[in-house]
């Protein structure tokens, strides 16, 4: 609860902000709502359909609560049912549903009209790996389709793997925001590791590098690894040369981009939560 | 490994999730009286999934009026058969009064699921979605009266009223539950569980039916809680329903009960939807 759901909420036109004000697709949301609800959709956090209905029921349901005819309204909800995958699941009450069934059942349910605007609230929260992947498919194709879908989530990766834009929200508040490249970047070049041949070339190697690069470095249980947070990459080229220049054997080294993870804790300095845009 | 078929079937599923994604034209948003019927049709397909619910509309009835009718048919009126006569129409508006609460219940329970946040979310006239569960319950009314007084008839209830006193009976019984209900919907989205919902229908509805002229004539009570009795509006309605039964309704009757339904739907019907628009 450090903001997410309640921003989601509140973009969603389901709560009502303290104050300041928001615009979607140019209306207003404190007075222009039903204009707004008719060119966006919700998956919340949590099954947001009729459990004792069968997924075919649901999905006739939302339909007509579309505008469909009866119909009409059976022959989409078929449709989206064999699109996602569940055709074999129709008759079936949704409360017998799996983990991932619900989910896509649940974000079908929103896309009975394709919105122009989709809020998933931590889609794939508690599910198996396949079942996440068919999320992420299913997210790419709406986004390759023309929906914008804005979605949150605890995991970084999924961050980096869907979205365009992140915002990281640290309680309640967004502490950055950008593509996945310009935040890596805003925290440095990445971590440089370098893994010694000698043990006791250690202390040497700390001062050459802390001279050359300027930073922290970090010694972890392993005597022989070193490892510094970097902004510059053409310092890791000169230290890299001084190194070999005192006849300091190294075995290995790497430099590496950091993981969103990593940006995150620095932002924060502590394990917290993301919403990715 | 994914074998062939297994891959083959994956890249089915995509094509038409693309297309079933990209092939929708928005259709006009649905009238009122359209929405109603898709909340209305959501209701009877919950009664088919979960038919244990319509245990309150079949079971109570049979027990109430057996338990009733034979506890304090001979204290109170001598014999069960004059006490019938004059018992069932107030316990069939006990019963139905009951009932009633069930209907908060039920939203209670949207609210802690998800769904109620996306019904929410849809462009439609948003009371269709109260209104639609109503007039389902408004069915299920009529089955509990329809069975109670099928057993009543059984057990030697005549009503001098005849055939078309009953149905008026009922019409009115259908028209008050209608309108308390309401009550329970606004209950039901300030209350945060079942539980206490519960408690507090049952703080309300236990006083209201038993003190009321339901049980006893209102003649035999202290003259204070007779006061109580006589504006209490489960009096008002059991008044008229013996009234129709019994082929004595009064004009004057008739129009307290309608009165204070109106009452009931002007006060709790739009506070109901404002508490359902801004709930948090």
């Amino acid at each position: 609860m450090a903001g997410k759901t309640t921003t989601i909420r509140m973009l969603a036109t389901l709560s009502k902000p303290d104050a300041g004000t928001a615009r979607i697709f140019g209306y207003d949301l404190a007075t222009e709502g039903d204009r707004i609800r008719s060119r966006i959709s919700l998956t919340g956090q949590y099954a947001s359909l009729d459990e004792d209905l069968t997924g075919l029921e649901n999905l006739v349901m939302m339909a007509g609560l579309m505008g469909y005819g009866r119909k009409e309204a059976k022959t989409r909800a078929k449709e989206l049912l064999t699109a996602f995958g569940l055709e074999d699941a129709a008759k079936r009450q949704v409360k017998n549903y799996s983990g991932g069934m619900r989910r896509r059942i649940d974000i079908a349910a929103s896309l009975v009209v394709t919105p122009d605007l989709l809020f998933l609230d931590e889609p794939t929260a508690g599910l198996d790996p396949r079942s996440r992947n068919q999320v992420w498919d299913i997210v790419r194709t709406l986004v390759s389709t023309g929906t914008t879908v804005l979605l949150t989530t605890q995991y970084l990766e999924e961050a980096d793997q869907l979205a365009d834009r992140i915002a990281v929200i640290n309680q309640g508040k967004i502490i950055a925001e950008g593509t996945s490249s310009e935040l890596k970047a805003s925290v440095g070049t990445g971590t440089l590791t370098v893994q010694l041949v000698n043990a006791e070339d250690r202390d040497r190697t700390i001062e050459l590098l802390k001279q050359k690069l300027s930073v922290g470095i970090h010694t972890g249980t392993d005597p022989t690894t070193l490892t510094a947070q970097v902004s510059d990459p053409s310092l890791v080229a000169e230290a890299l040369g001084a190194l070999t220049q005192e006849r300091i054997a190294i075995s290995d080294f790497s430099l590496g981009r950091p993981s969103l993870d990593e940006v995150f804790l620095t932002l924060t300095g502590q394990a917290a939560e993301t919403e990715n845009v | 490994m994914i074998d062939s078929t297994e891959l083959r079937k994956q890249i089915t599923v995509d094509e038409r999730l693309q297309d079933a994604i990209s092939s929708t034209s928005r259709p006009k948003r649905p009238s009122a009286v359209s929405s109603t019927m898709v909340f209305a049709t959501r209701a009877l397909l919950r009664i088919r999934h979960v038919p244990e619910q319509m245990f309150d509309v079949t079971l109570f009835p049979i027990i109430f009026l057996l338990m009733f009718t034979y506890l304090f048919g001979g204290a109170i009126a001598g014999s069960t058969a004059d006490y019938l006569q004059f018992l069932l129409p107030g316990i069939l508006v006990m019963t139905v009064a009951q009932i009633t609460m069930y209907t908060g219940i039920d939203l209670n329970n949207d609210i802690r699921k998800g769904i109620f946040d996306r019904f929410r979310t849809l462009p439609i006239w948003l009371p269709s979605a109260l209104i639609g569960a109503l007039l389902v319950d408004v069915i299920r009314y009529s089955m509990a009266s329809f069975i109670m007084i099928g057993l009543g008839l059984a057990l030697g209830f005549r009503p001098e009223g005849g055939l078309s006193g009953v149905l008026m009976a009922i019409g009115m019984i259908l028209i008050f539950s209608f309108s308390l209900s309401w009550i329970w919907t606004t209950l039901g989205l300030i209350v945060r569980s079942e539980k206490s919902l519960m408690m507090l229908s049952f703080l309300v509805m236990m006083p209201l039916t038993f003190v009321s002229n339901v049980f006893v004539d209102p003649s035999t009570l202290p003259s204070w809680l007779q006061g109580f009795v006589e504006i209490n509006p489960i009096s008002i309605l059991a008044t008229a329903v013996r009234g129709f039964m019994h082929g004595t309704a009064t004009f004057e009757q008739v129009m307290w009960v309608l009165i204070v339904s109106l009452l009931f739907v002007a006060i709790f019907a739009p506070l109901t939807m404002y508490l359902y628009r801004n709930k948090k």
